[in-house]
């Protein structure tokens, strides 16, 4: 199970590494902090705002349960926007420093 | 090796045939016990088949721990939702939505939001980085020795607390049901369990997960369809039909107690999809919040599972189908939690589990025809398989978690500094696995009777603040290093288990004998009382240390209120009334009555003798001195902050110098983990 050596300082330097590290960072803790803050916003809204989720909108559907249901959309979409996202670009661009690692830096 | 399998299958099926014998009573009628133990048999001999398959496969360490890496994105996401749909979160949300209504279901939102995390910092690194344990990732660019032994210790106290919850939970919910030996069914499932993993490893446990996943998505499906059918799918429709419902009304107005008396029955109703009825501190919400979201991501037994894909991609793939299956499957909890409090009521389902535990394989029973129809009865019968497969499946997961830690970290990591043959890892495994069964079925049988709830969120807060600090910053800060490694997880666990012991969730003795004292004798007459203004704290840490006054919420005017009997009084009324009751339903009516009286009366008599003479919980506290319920909230930042403070003071130069090649390997997969070739 020999694995070749390689030089990660050289991949790390490479401009394409740095690239998708760049890319990579802010979108990964974008989408983390989005999904934070409205994953928040439901128990400081049932706690504080009890008037608002208390309309009702749609029969006897009030806007906590439609809130609620939202939470689980959000998530969703956050988990479907990072695949395609990682699927079409990040796979890319690490396919490319993956097929010339060994060649940098030597 | 196949011979002993063969043995021990049979064992294991005598031993539950035998329980058979030991049934007493339960949720399911004697007549129709055949049924459960018919189901439980077809789910048993399928898994046996599954495992005996597996076993065959199972010989090198890659595929002990990690089933070869051979396990396909898909089949790993319907195993991780088969780890994480635990009883507590099949049978125990939709209880609580059945009673509480709309907190319930707010409360299953942050175990979806959970997996945000898992999938986006931590599932393709651990994958890329990992080998078969967590311990694997933290010594990648530290000094292994050190950082294994803590990293196996957070895993071992993690899953020990998730474990126990499971055992005693699973003990309990298979005696309510089908009426066996709380001892043998914890016997029962520990065997069983061991089984699974020690001869087929990983590969069986995979497969017995997504086996459960399937069963539990199949029947809650069915249930929410016969639910939601009559009102053509359409969810105004439906809800409409929950809150016109007396006995949802009914159970708003118990909660409510004063408060509904001028409420309108549309009013309690409507309150039912409402807020506030179950949770009440907003900060011991955003503390368990925290916990769950972060927690679930330092789980041992579900970084685990992204050791089994090929590719870092297929991590990725496995953590999106999770998210659909867990997700999807809370909200069909919706549905079962209110179609069981307007089907089977409130007060019915509470009646024989206080928790609520009951609601779904009672909703089961009442679509299936009701407790006198054999339909009804093989609905029953088929979600009390389900409950104890997915029982046996998450403490399988666990169990190899744990054992991993104390085999691959700890014997062969540590104590033999990696230079162990292939062979004597197999063994050490599959040995570890049985010390850690062992364990857990003793831990359970002592732990009989004790009140666990609270363990799966403690398990969730140590994970949140031991393991994730640490994964997370050695992952994504390039000067974390050892020190700050160790620091930040003795001190995250620590802090999360103290907090825990001096919080509202151990028992406080005087509490208890005062309540007692209440049930039987009963409350005084009180006078009429004006309205109280909202009074405000003495600052942010009154809310949370019992050091300064906390901030009160407004209260109402209260009406002079009569005595209230204590079950001392009424037992004597009821008796009188019981002789003199001439018709035969009056006299069953009144001795069930008496019945449920003496009962009450009997827990607070035999509360009072148990705690007579203490006046301290087991740390010596009177009352709580941290005042929320889930550490979370200071025990997560804490430990955060350990590891950067620790890894400032410690310096290490060859983990800096290694940063670029953990950063490298974790975002392209160069050099990871291969799945092994079959």
């Amino acid at each position: 199970m020999s694995k070749p050596s390689m030089n990660w300082a050289a991949i790390d330097a490479d401009p394409r590494f740095q690239a998708l590290h760049r890319k990579k960072t802010t979108f990964l803790w974008g989408l983390m902090f989005i999904s934070t803050v409205y994953y928040f916003l439901l128990p400081i809204g049932a706690a504080y705002y009890q008037d608002l989720f208390k309309i009702k909108v749609w029969g006897v559907v009030n806007v906590g349960i439609l809130f609620a249901l939202s939470e689980f959309i959000v998530a969703w979409a956050i988990a479907f926007i990072y695949s395609k996202k990682a699927n079409a670009e990040f796979d890319a661009m690490a396919q490319e420093i993956i097929n010339d690692a060994h060649k940098m830096g030597a | 090796m196949t011979k002993i399998f063969n043995k021990l299958a049979l064992s294991t099926s005598a031993l539950l045939a035998s329980g058979s014998a030991l049934a007493a009573t339960g949720a399911v009628a004697d007549e129709f016990k055949w049924m459960t133990f018919a189901v439980f048999g077809v789910i048993i001999a399928i898994t046996m088949g599954v495992t005996y398959w597996a076993a065959k496969h199972t010989h090198t360490t890659s595929e002990f721990y990690a089933a070869g890496r051979s396990v396909s994105g898909i089949q790993n996401g319907w195993a991780i939702a088969g780890d994480y749909l635990s009883a507590a979160s099949f049978l125990g949300i939709a209880g609580l939505i059945s009673l509480y209504g709309y907190d319930g279901f707010m409360y299953s939102v942050g175990w979806l939001v959970a997996y945000i995390t898992v999938l986006l910092v931590i599932a393709e690194p651990c994958r890329n980085i990992g080998k078969y344990t967590m311990g694997d990732i933290l010594a990648f660019r530290n000094e292994p020795k050190k950082v294994k032994t803590v990293a196996a210790l957070s895993t071992i106290t993690v899953s020990t607390f998730y474990l126990t919850a499971q055992m005693v939970g699973g003990g309990v919910l298979i005696k309510t049901l089908i009426g066996i030996d709380y001892e043998t069914s914890i016997v029962g499932v520990g065997i069983l369990m061991l089984v699974y993993v020690v001869f087929g490893g990983m590969k069986a446990t995979t497969w017995v997960q997504i086996i459960k996943a399937g069963l539990l998505v199949c029947a809650s499906l069915l249930l929410v369809f016969f639910v939601w059918m009559p009102y053509g799918f359409s969810l105004p429709d439906y809800l409409q039909a929950v809150v016109g419902d007396t006995k949802v009304q009914a159970q708003v107005a118990k909660l409510l107690g004063d408060k509904a008396t001028t409420m309108t029955a549309a009013e309690l109703g409507q309150r039912f999809l409402e807020p506030g009825l179950f949770l009440k501190s907003p900060i011991d919400q955003i503390s368990l919040g925290m916990a769950l979201v972060l927690g679930t991501a330092g789980m041992p037994h579900i970084l685990m599972r992204f050791f089994t894909v090929p590719t870092a991609k297929a991590a990725r793939l496995s953590v999106i189908w999770a998210m659909g299956i867990i997700g999807g499957f809370y909200v069909l909890t919706l549905f079962l939690g209110t179609g069981a409090a307007m089907l089977v009521g409130p007060a019915k389902i509470a009646s024989i589990d206080p928790g609520g535990n009951m609601a779904g394989p009672l909703l089961a029973q009442y679509l299936g025809g009701g407790a006198d129809s054999l339909l009804g009865n093989f609905f029953l019968a088929f979600v009390a398989a389900v409950a104890f497969a997915t029982i046996v499946a998450v403490v399988a997961g666990l169990v190899l978690a744990a054992a991993s830690a104390m085999a691959h970290d700890i014997y062969v990591g540590v104590i033999r500094g990696d230079h162990a043959t292939p062979q004597e890892q197999v063994v050490a495994a599959r040995v570890a696995s049985v010390i850690v069964g062992i364990m857990a079925i003793t831990v359970g049988i002592m732990a009989k009777g004790q009140n666990v709830a609270h363990l799966v969120a403690l398990a969730f807060a140590v994970a949140a603040s031991s393991n994730l600090p640490a994964v997370m910053l050695t992952l994504y800060w390039k000067k974390c290093n050892t020190g700050g490694i160790i620091a930040g997880m003795l001190i995250g666990a620590i802090t999360a288990i103290a907090l825990v012991m001096i919080s509202p969730n151990m028992t406080y003795p005087q509490a208890v004998i005062k309540a007692a004292h209440k049930v039987i004798d009963g409350d005084p007459a009180s006078e009429a009382k004006p309205a109280v203004e909202a009074k405000s704290g003495e600052g942010f840490s009154c809310e949370l240390f019992a050091t300064c006054k906390k901030a009160e919420p407004a209260k109402a005017a209260e009406d002079a209120k009569p005595a209230k009997p204590g079950t001392r009084e009424k037992l004597v009324t009821l008796q009188a009334k019981l002789d003199a009751a001439t018709d035969e339903a009056d006299k069953k009516k009144v001795q069930a009555d008496l019945d449920k009286v003496k009962k009450a009366h009997d827990k607070a008599e035999g509360d009072l003798k148990k705690f007579d003479g203490q006046t301290t919980s087991m740390v010596g506290l009177e009352k709580p001195f941290f005042l929320l319920k889930n550490p979370g909230l200071i025990s997560i930042p804490l430990g955060f902050l350990a590891v950067i403070i620790g890894s400032l003071l410690y310096r290490d130069q060859r983990a800096e110098d290694m940063w670029d090649e953990l950063y490298v390997r974790q975002n392209t997969g160069i050099n990871a983990e291969a799945a092994s070739a079959h």
